[in-house]
């Protein structure tokens, strides 16, 4: 399994402007498998990742809006996208501010379901 | 087993077995036999009231209005008419008008369960109806009373409102929990290098939420269900979040 993540993890990182794809364990927050450019922090990603859409179920779940299936976060300078693979594993990508978000998301979601 | 030969209509009892049919959902025949002891008795006001509660089990409100209203001419403080007057009123969405007929019902006949129940049912109603000043920092905006909320950074709630598809406010624990998210979204933007923190959206089973910052100390919060999609939130946002900085720099004068 560990080279067809990695593999998918690649193709995630080669759209314009994705700096890394991580493979995460949600509840510990760790790197299970990565992708990134040289100097992505990669434990940092799962750690903070895993971390935030944790507080993004609690939040859903305190309006009644169910469980997250994609979590989407803006900086000044990058992004963060998130989407639950099962209850334990994430797929998380780190971009530029501009990167086609609706693609990495696409590209996230079908690996999601190639890895459930 | 369903009864279907009633007593006579110049019997009294025949109301029972009218009742009875009317409980197990044979409408038309306790309606004949209503009708029958009113032309029997025309001013039996337990038939009216009877009659009152087959029309109304019928759909036909305003029939079995009348027919209350006739009882109440008969009986000004009849628990069961003032009952099913409050009911008419509360579909009307005349909650107040509700109230007081359940008061004179419950008055009338005291801790009878289903005027009881219904009188919570209608507090409630008229809880939730009631609209707090807070509301007014989205007056006029989409979602305003239901899923706008504008909170400080500690999660308490400055305005606007969130409430379930039951009705029931969610605004103090959102507000909680948006505060607490935003406060995970600035570390992982510092700490990833993703420059100052703008905005999150979060794509639920049920529905998506949208968080942003109208300044520094405050975070709105955008809540709704799934029929909107995620990416409209952002749409939404921009009104919202005008509006909470007009708010807030008014409530600064």
């Amino acid at each position: 399994m560990s080279a067809h993540v990695r593999r998918a993890l690649e193709e995630i990182t080669r759209i314009r402007g994705v700096r890394g794809a991580v493979l995460a364990d949600r509840t510990e927050g760790i790197v299970v498998a990565e992708s990134a450019m040289l100097g992505v922090r990669r434990e940092a990603i799962a750690a903070l990742g895993a971390s935030l859409v944790r507080r993004c179920g609690v939040l859903l779940e305190g309006g009644g809006l169910g469980v997250p299936r994609h979590v989407l976060l803006q900086g000044r300078e990058g992004t963060l996208v998130a989407v639950p693979v099962t209850d334990e594993l994430l797929l998380l990508a780190v971009g530029d501010a501009a990167v086609n978000v609706g693609l990495v998301r696409a590209e996230l979601q079908r690996v999601a379901r190639e890895l459930r | 087993m369903t009864e279907r030969r009633p007593r006579a209509p110049w019997d009294p009892h025949s109301l029972d077995a009218a009742e009875r049919l009317r409980r197990q959902g044979d409408l038309e025949a306790a309606a004949r036999v209503a009708i029958d002891r009113l032309e029997h008795a025309p001013g039996d006001a337990a038939a009216h009231d009877l009659y009152a509660r087959v029309l109304a089990d019928m759909g036909n409100l305003p029939g079995a209005e009348s027919e209350w209203q006739e009882v109440l001419g008969q009986l000004p403080r009849h628990a069961g008419a003032h009952k099913g007057l409050g009911f008419i009123r509360f579909r009307e969405g005349r909650l107040d008008d509700a109230l007081d007929h359940l008061e004179i019902a419950l008055a009338s006949a005291p801790g009878d369960p289903a005027v009881v129940q219904a009188m919570r049912t209608v507090r409630a109603a008229l809880q939730r109806e009631a609209s707090p000043p807070r509301d007014r920092v989205f007056e006029g905006l989409e979602g305003a009373g239901r899923g706008l909320l504008l909170v400080d950074a500690r999660g308490g709630v400055l305005g606007g409102a969130v409430r379930d598809a039951d009705g029931f406010d969610r605004s103090e624990l959102v507000g909680g929990y948006a505060a607490d998210l935003v406060h995970e979204a600035r570390r992982t933007t510092a700490m990833l290098h993703l420059g100052s923190w703008e905005w999150v959206v979060v794509e639920g089973s049920e529905g998506s939420t949208y968080l942003a910052a109208p300044t520094d100390e405050a975070v709105l919060c955008i809540l709704r269900d799934r029929g909107v999609p995620a990416a409209r939130l952002t749409l939404l946002a921009e009104p919202a979040l005008a509006a909470a900085r007009e708010w807030l720099h008014e409530q600064t004068l």
